[in-house]
Formats: structure tokens, sequence, C-alpha cells
């Protein structure tokens, strides 16, 4: 497992660039989280300046890191200022809440987007290609802000599934089947927004390397041996697709974190999204650092996860050829 | 054909709808800011070709609008006294452009009745006008935003491609960092590290460039490849025999195979940035009131009341969506066009 022990200490490397990187846009920052104190009668100077101190605010930057890094060490993950606790206990939920909805997300997605792609690139120039390739630019470009504002209006309208938020007010009381399907009930509008604003340009790239695919003389080969119907599409063509699918699996990784976010916060799910928006108004920067910083954590294992799946599928692939 | 067929309609729409929100003043009939306190979340007004007596009118007119009795915000239509809607009508004040001091409009009706095509929102502010002005501010974001991108990706890309060694291998590893965060993620804390009380138009400048810098990292890396792979073609190698500089190789042989991809690129990220700003407007980390853009329009829906309430509120994202499709269009076919239709 020499090339995975590879791709992991890069990806440990590219984590600590990210968090040097957080560091460096931080130093730009004009106002900290001490400001907003200043102007409060109640706080005496004396008390801000001793904050300052304390938090190690007034220090260089390359002092902060340091702090930061082992703070990091101990398994602290800095210090958040308006929740006054370590960033790691309230990363550790957030990223649990995200990490559920997203997982779901994806996993549907591709589930989805697998079979349509390559049926469209089956059923290529037809008129149910040409169906799902319209509705796919359609879907394109509707921002996943609207579809998610959408769903909502459709169901505060019908009242037909809860919004907002992870459980209902009585989950604490409810039995075990009843807090799953609570659970289960709110999921679905935030997993949906997700799903409809990932699936088309999933499905158009499945589809654009099927076809591919499809044109390839092993493919006619298998045809003249009587393979044909979902045994040579799914068997045959879609491994060999696989390879341009994993670094798609990556991108589509980060763009449904991205879409994540915005969707935690208009349906108020409990995820990094919240934490992070807080944060950010509120000048908590470490809270900051460490949502980024696990944003990318999330990101980097996505990939590496593609590579391992691809070399599951694709059996032209081994490790050792890598 | 087909294709050219397609970035000719593509192009026509987008221009038409950049030309409508360039001169939002003429089209827009009230002004952005104008505020009717009687008239709030009032719905769009509807537009009659037949009057009460059962006849056709061959020029549309409308009713004024007037509370319900014993209600607040239920509007009915006054039907006693009819509002023909007149073209390149006298109205409020503007300037064409930002430059061009005028009254006349294309559209509106004479006093006292009123024409909201999109409705209005709380204050009454007519919110037909506020979406061709903030679409000016939304468009403008994401086009400056999008020319900073290419223009930081072209010089890095250029530089990295062609002079390779440490300066490639620098670059590059920035490139990944880039990547392999997620934008939103991204953007909102480089947001967040920067001021949050200040004046519109700073505002807009540092979204502007906040925007258009974290983005930058996938163009110049496909801008490297390119340059990377033009730079061994043997007329290169030619030009450099026959005393070429490197500035003139770079310039006359290198430069033009980019220029492809910066289009598509262009295509592709005008509507993900402006998104972009709708999102942050919308979260509230982007412009705020009483300065008109979609992100701040859509906000509105943010108050459970309005969204159950007034569906007139959703008419700025049927304006985002017109806009994202239009260049997603252009992007695929331009994109055709290079690779060869798949």
């Amino acid at each position: 497992m020499n090339y995975l022990e590879r791709r992991v200490i890069h990806g440990m490397l590219l984590l600590v660039g990210v968090s040097v990187l957080c560091f460096a846009f931080a130093a730009l920052a004009p106002g900290n989280f001490f400001d907003e104190m200043k102007l409060n009668p109640q706080i005496s100077p004396a008390t801000v300046a001793a904050l300052r101190s304390q938090y190690g605010i007034d220090q260089p930057l390359p002092l902060r890191y340091g702090r930061w890094v082992r703070s990091v060490i101990r398994g602290e993950w800095g210090y958040s200022f308006a929740y006054n606790c370590p960033v790691r206990s309230l990363l550790m939920v957030r990223a649990r809440n995200t990490l559920l909805l997203t997982t779901l997300a994806t996993l549907l997605t591709w589930l989805i987007a697998i079979p349509l792609g390559v049926w469209t690139a089956n059923r290529r120039g037809r008129w149910d290609d040409r169906m799902g390739m319209a509705g796919s630019a359609l879907l394109l470009a509707v921002p996943e802000l609207v579809v998610a504002m959408l769903l909502l209006y459709w169901v505060v309208r019908t009242h037909g599934l809860p919004v907002g938020g992870m459980v209902s007010v009585d989950f604490d009381v409810l039995g075990k089947q009843a807090k799953l399907i609570d659970l289960a009930l709110h999921l679905v509008i935030p997993t949906t927004t997700l799903v409809l604003a990932s699936l088309p340009l999933l499905v158009r790239h499945i589809r654009a390397s099927v076809v591919e695919v499809l044109q390839a003389p092993f493919v006619q080969a298998a045809r003249a041996h009587g393979i044909g119907g979902a045994r040579l599409l799914f068997r045959y063509a879609l491994p060999a697709a696989a390879n341009p699918l994993s670094s798609l699996f990556g991108l589509s990784v980060g763009a449904l974190l991205s879409s994540s976010l915005l969707v935690e916060v208009i349906t108020a799910w409990p995820g990094l999204g919240p934490l992070l928006l807080e944060a950010a108004m509120a000048r908590d920067i470490y809270v900051v650092v460490g949502a980024v910083m696990a944003s990318a954590f999330f990101m980097i294992a996505g990939s590496i996860l593609a590579d391992i799946l691809l070399v599951v599928a694709d059996p032209r692939i081994r490790l050792g050829s890598l | 054909m087909r294709n050219a067929q397609r970035i000719l309609a593509a192009l026509a729409v987008l221009g038409a709808l950049h030309l409508v929100i360039l001169l939002a003043g003429f089209v827009a009939p009230y002004d952005p800011a104008a505020q009717n306190r009687d008239f709030p979340f009032a719905p769009p007004t509807r537009i009659h070709f037949v009057d009460a007596y059962g006849r056709a009118h061959l020029r549309p007119f409308i009713y004024s609008l007037s509370v319900r009795s014993d209600t607040v915000n239920e509007y009915e239509e006054a039907r006693d006294k009819s509002y023909p809607v007149r073209f390149f009508i006298q109205g409020p004040a503007y300037k064409l452009a930002g430059l061009l001091p005028l009254h006349v409009h294309l559209f509106g009706v004479e006093g006292p009745a009123q024409i909201f095509l999109a409705g209005t929102d709380g204050y009454g502010r007519d919110q037909f006008s506020r979406i061709l002005y903030g679409g000016q501010i939304s468009l403008a974001a994401g086009l400056l935003a999008t020319g900073i991108s290419l223009l930081l990706g072209l010089v890095v890309g250029c530089v990295s491609g062609f002079y390779g060694r440490w300066i490639d291998e620098s670059a590059m590893r920035l490139v990944e960092l880039f990547l392999v965060l997620p934008w939103l993620y991204f953007l909102l804390a480089v947001r967040s590290f920067l001021p949050l009380n200040i004046s519109p138009t700073q505002t807009f400048l540092l979204l502007v460039a906040v925007i258009g810098t974290i983005g930058w990292a996938r163009p110049a890396r496909l801008v490297r490849g390119i340059v990377l792979s033009a730079k061994g073609r043997k007329y290169v190698i030619a030009s450099r025999g026959f005393g070429a500089s490197e500035y003139y190789i770079l310039r006359r042989h290198v430069l033009p195979h980019t220029y492809g991809v910066l289009l598509t690129q262009a295509a592709l990220l005008v509507p993900q940035y402006v998104v972009a700003e709708v999102t942050l407007s919308f979260l509230g980390l982007g412009l705020s009131e009483p300065a008109p853009s979609w992100g701040n329009l859509l906000a509105n829906l943010q108050q459970y009341n309005v969204l159950i309430s007034y569906w007139w509120m959703f008419a700025p994202a049927l304006a985002l969506v017109i806009v994202s499709l239009g260049y997603l269009q252009l992007a695929n076919a331009v994109h055709e066009l290079q690779s060869g239709s798949i």
C-alpha cells in the first residue's frame, strides 16, 4: 500500500498548508472578537486588554500560529471566544451532522446518477436522452439556494414534512424507532436539495464518459459475442468509464460540501455551515479555521476514497502500477 | 453549424438581458428605493385587455390598487377607473447607465395608479425595478470577479507553464491548496476576516476582490497545461531558433492557444460568481439594504411569513436562473465547438 501511504502523507501536508493559508488570511483581519467588547461600557478597557493577552490576540502571527499548533497537538483545536470552550468539542458534533447529511446525499446522488447517466448514454440522441439532457441543463442553472427555498415553500404550504433542525422538540422522549423516523423525516428536505443540486452535473459527466467507452472496439467485440443490454452497460462499459469519474468524485464532494453549507443554514441543520456562518459574523477566528480545516479534511478524504474505489472498480488499474 | 446557431442564440439572449439591466433606469418604471408604505407586499399588478363591459382594448390597461376594507395587507382592484399602460412616459428622474440624466421610462401608468410587474416588498418598493437595479450590482460583481480570476489565472498559468522549474513547482502547490477547499467554506472564511461595517461601494469592491481571488486556481491550472503543450510545438522551437525573444514567443505563439479555454472558463465562472455574490448577500455577508442585489432581494424569503404568503418574492430567482441558463448554454456550445461534439 505504498501509494496509499503517499496519498495520506500528501493529504496531511495539504492540511498543514491550508492552516497556514487560513492564518495568513486571518492576519488581514482588521478587527477581532474583542472589538465589540470595547464598545460595552460595562467592560473596562483593562479587562479587554487582559482577555486579549490571555488569548494571545496581540501577539504576532507566527507566535499565534505556534500557539494554535500546540493546541491542535493537545487536541483542542484552538479556543472559541463566543462559546468559551475548546473548538474541538464544537466541531466534532457539527462535523458529524454534516458528515451524515453529505454522505447520505453523495450515496443517493451516485445511486441515481449512474443508472441515469448510463441509460442516457446508451440512448444517445433519442428522445429520452434529449429530454434528460434538457432537464439536466435546466436543473444545472437553478442555484441550490433557489432549489432549497422552493422546496421549503412547498413544504410549508403542504405541511407534509418537518422543517428546520435535525430532530423534533420531543425527540428525547421518543422510542428508538420513533427517533430514527423523526431523524429521517428531518433529513428529507436537505438531502433532496443536495441531490437535486449535484445530480445534473454528475449525470452529464457519467453520460459523456460512457458514450466515449461505448465507441471503443472492445464494446463492439462484446456485442459480437452476444453480450448486450444491462450486462454490457454495467459490467463492461461502466468500469471502463470509471477513471474520469473517480476524479469527478473528489470534485463532487467539494461542490456538495459547499452546497451543504448553504442548505444547512437555510434548513437550520446543525452542521458545520451554521457554525461557520455564526463564527464568521462574530470573528471567532479559531472556529472559522477549524471549520475550514474540517471541510478540507473531508475533501481530501473524499478524493483518497475515490482512488480506492477506482482500484476496486477498474480491473486495468492495480496499485503497483500507480 | 448547429453549434454556431446555439452560440448565437445564447449570445442574443445574454446580450438582450445585459442591455436591459444596463439600461435599468429606462426599463424600470420607478426608483428602486421609492417606498409606498400604503402598499406593502402588493401582488403583481394584473394587466387587462378586456374591461368591465366586456369590450376588448388594444392598449393594455390596469386598475389602481386599494386595500380591502377591514384588512391590512389584502388588496383589490378599484374597477371604477382604468389606467392605460403608456410607453415612453415621463416619470421619476434617473441617470441612464449612471451617466445621462433622463425622465423618460419605457412604460408606466399615469398616477395615482401604479404598476408593479413583480409586486412590491415589505416597504412597498416596486420589485421589478429593484430586480433590474439589483441585476446591475449582481452581474457587475460576477463579471468583474471573473475578470480578476481569469487575469490571475492567465498570469500564473503562463509564468508557471512557460518558465517551469521552481516557479512552476511552487505555483502548482499553491493551486492545490486553493483547490482542496470547498469554495463556499473558503469564501465565508475569507469574508469573515474582512471588515463588515463599511460603505456599500467598499463592500461591493471587497466582494468582487474576494470572489475573484478565490477562483483563480482552476483557470491557472488549465492555462498552464495548454502553455506546457504549446511550448513544445515545433514552430515554437523553430521560432526560438530564429532568435525570437521569450516574451515574443509567449505573446505570439503561446497565448493564442489559451483563448478558447479562457472563453469557456469565463462562461462557466460568470454565473458561478453571480451566484456567489447572491449567496453572500443572502447570508448577510454581502451587500446590505437599501442597495438592491439579487441576494438581498431573495433574503426576504428567509422570513417565514414572506415565504408562505408572497410567492412573487421568488421573482429575483427567475432572473438568476435565466442568467445562469444563458451562460451555461454558451459555455456548453463553445466547449463542444472546440472539442468536437460528444
